[in-house]
């Protein structure tokens, strides 16, 4: 339960990486989110909950630029994301790990790794600090993107995102579907990219999981948050997480 | 030897090879940048024709008014041609991104029909006389045939620009890109690159694959208006043979159904010009993504 303790440990800084406030998103006709505010301060792991469907995944293309529309205001340090487009948002060092992985089955393991372009000269992984949290990864890196199993593509996805000198994640439902091994893998890495520095916002189902994790906690339904809370604050809050979740 | 009851002679034989490996030398060059084309942009770029016949056109124009010899069309007119094709990707095709693929068939089909209308309206249906450069006239003696110079540089340049292209998008960084902004176009550009830059450069670059192929064939055929039009209904068998999309199918296939049609031609000439087409019946009954397609 070291990563609980850890956890529990207050950010290091209070100043806001992402300020999201009355963002609302479209596909197409449909409406999706009806105005979510959260902000994630450096350094922090903020995680996302919700039912299916509650729009958490949406929130993350939002904030990428990933949706047809959306209005309201995406702050990302000093600059407006609402209005740049996804490459530019990019740049600026916001990343994503898709919930689909999107790992490139036409590309090797080592050319989906070395895909994403460097966007800053500093705050990225060597590849030998990436090898040593993902070792499996080494002894694959020939192998078609295609022919690696759940584990390793979500490792895959969150390996070659750590190279870029993007210090801002965003990882969508990382251990869906996988081992409780694989789980726990996962974990040990998020909570050692948390020690480098690096601020989350990650969406989960798993809220024991995230639990371990996670400073503090949003949670959505319908297209927007409903409750925010510490994670100091959890304990008192699993009767209405029961309820919201449906778990 | 008899065949068919036609009687083959050796000569015969080889001559009709070498015509079939020059065909599949402008057939490969053409099918792989459709090919190219259609993996980024999921455009059936029926242009393609136009862009070739422009390419010849850019070679005659560049000797007619600016001077400029068969090696620097070989690099020039590519570059024009191709920088139009970037504006007619920008100006048309950008705008029908997301839209069922027969629309952009459709577009293109039409400025295809306008390009060659344009230049049939301008230069009449009967073609242009471009000569061969001084430094590849003449022909090799292989001993058991001639084998003219600049037929053997054709097929030696459609061969190393095709194997080159293949280099570049299979096993280069660019390369990964395009695969990349193939499989998960919006993914790609999560990272920060710029795809829509990238889908302009790809038509542009497939567009002048074709004016290449244009330029190579001024001094084979001459330079008429209406030569896009003639060879691209055998690309696009061609095409459909080697399946949508794969590159190094579109290469090979190009190649073998060349040497098939003028193998054709001596053991069974009434055929020659059907081959192609029953072929692609065949593989259209028995495999209908192509022989190295992809399933959808």
């Amino acid at each position: 339960m070291a990563d609980a303790a850890l956890a529990s440990r207050p950010a290091p800084s209070s100043a806001a990486v992402l300020r999201v406030k009355g963002l609302q998103a479209w596909y197409n006709e449909s409406h999706i989110l009806h105005g979510v505010d959260l902000d994630v301060r450096e350094g922090e792991v903020v995680t996302l909950l919700g039912r299916n469907g509650a729009g958490k995944t949406t929130t993350l293309k939002a904030i990428m630029g990933i949706v047809g529309k959306r209005t309201g205001s995406v702050m990302f340090r000093d600059c407006e994301l609402v209005g740049l487009s996804i490459e530019r948002i990019a740049r600026l060092g916001v990343a994503l790990c898709p919930e689909e992985r999107a790992v490139f089955a036409s590309l090797t393991v080592k050319e989906n790794l070395f895909l994403p372009p460097q966007i800053a000269k500093v705050g990225g992984m060597t590849v030998q600090q990436i090898y040593a949290l993902f070792p499996n990864l080494r002894e694959r890196l020939t192998s078609g993107g295609g022919k690696l199993s759940g584990g390793e593509q979500q490792m895959l996805a969150i390996a070659r995102i750590l190279r870029t000198g993007a210090r801002f994640l965003m990882l969508d439902e990382p251990t869906e579907g996988l081992a409780p091994v694989i789980i726990q893998q996962i974990g040990r890495t998020i909570a050692e990219l948390k020690r480098e520095g690096f601020t989350i916002l990650l969406v989960e189902q798993n809220f024991r999981f995230a639990s371990t994790l996670a400073d503090r906690f949003f949670v959505m339904e319908h297209g927007r948050i409903i409750d925010a809370f510490s994670n100091a604050e959890l304990a008192g809050k699993m009767d209405m997480l029961h309820e919201a979740l449906g778990v | 030897m008899t065949i068919f009851g036609h009687v083959i002679s050796w000569p015969q034989l080889y001559g009709q090879l070498l015509i079939g490996l020059i065909n599949g030398s402008f057939y490969a060059l053409l099918s792989l940048g459709l090919a190219v084309i259609f993996g980024m942009l999921t455009i059936v770029n029926f242009a393609h024709g136009a862009f070739y016949m422009m390419g010849a056109f850019g070679a005659y124009f560049l000797l007619q008014l600016a001077g400029l010899n068969y090696w620097w069309a070989l690099v020039l007119s590519p570059l024009i041609i191709g920088a139009v094709g970037a504006l007619v990707e920008r100006l048309f095709l950008k705008r029908l991104a997301g839209f069922d693929p027969l629309y952009s068939l459709l577009l293109t089909f039409g400025l295809a029909l306008i390009f060659q209308g344009l230049f049939q309206n301008y230069f009449g249906a009967s073609g242009m006389p471009y000569a061969i450069p001084k430094q590849l006239s003449g022909a090799y003696n292989l001993g058991f045939m001639f084998l003219p110079v600049y037929r053997g540089w054709v097929i030696v340049a459609s061969m190393v620009v095709c194997f080159g292209t293949w280099l570049v998008i299979e096993k280069t960084k660019l390369g990964a890109y395009l695969r990349a902004g193939t499989e998960n176009p919006t993914m790609v550009r999560a990272f920060g690159i710029n795809v829509p830059r990238m889908v302009t450069l790809t038509y542009a670059f497939g567009v002048a694959l074709a004016a290449f192929a244009g330029v190579l064939a001024a001094p084979i055929n001459q330079v008429r208006p209406g030569m896009g039009a003639d060879i691209i209904a055998v690309v696009f068998a061609v095409v459909v043979i080697g399946g949508m999309g794969s590159i190094l199918g579109s290469i090979l296939t190009g190649f073998v159904l060349g040497v098939v049609e003028g193998l054709t031609k001596v053991f069974y000439p009434e055929a020659s010009n059907t081959v192609v087409f029953v072929i692609m019946a065949i593989v259209l009954l028995i495999r209908p993504a192509g022989l190295f397609g992809r399933t959808a």
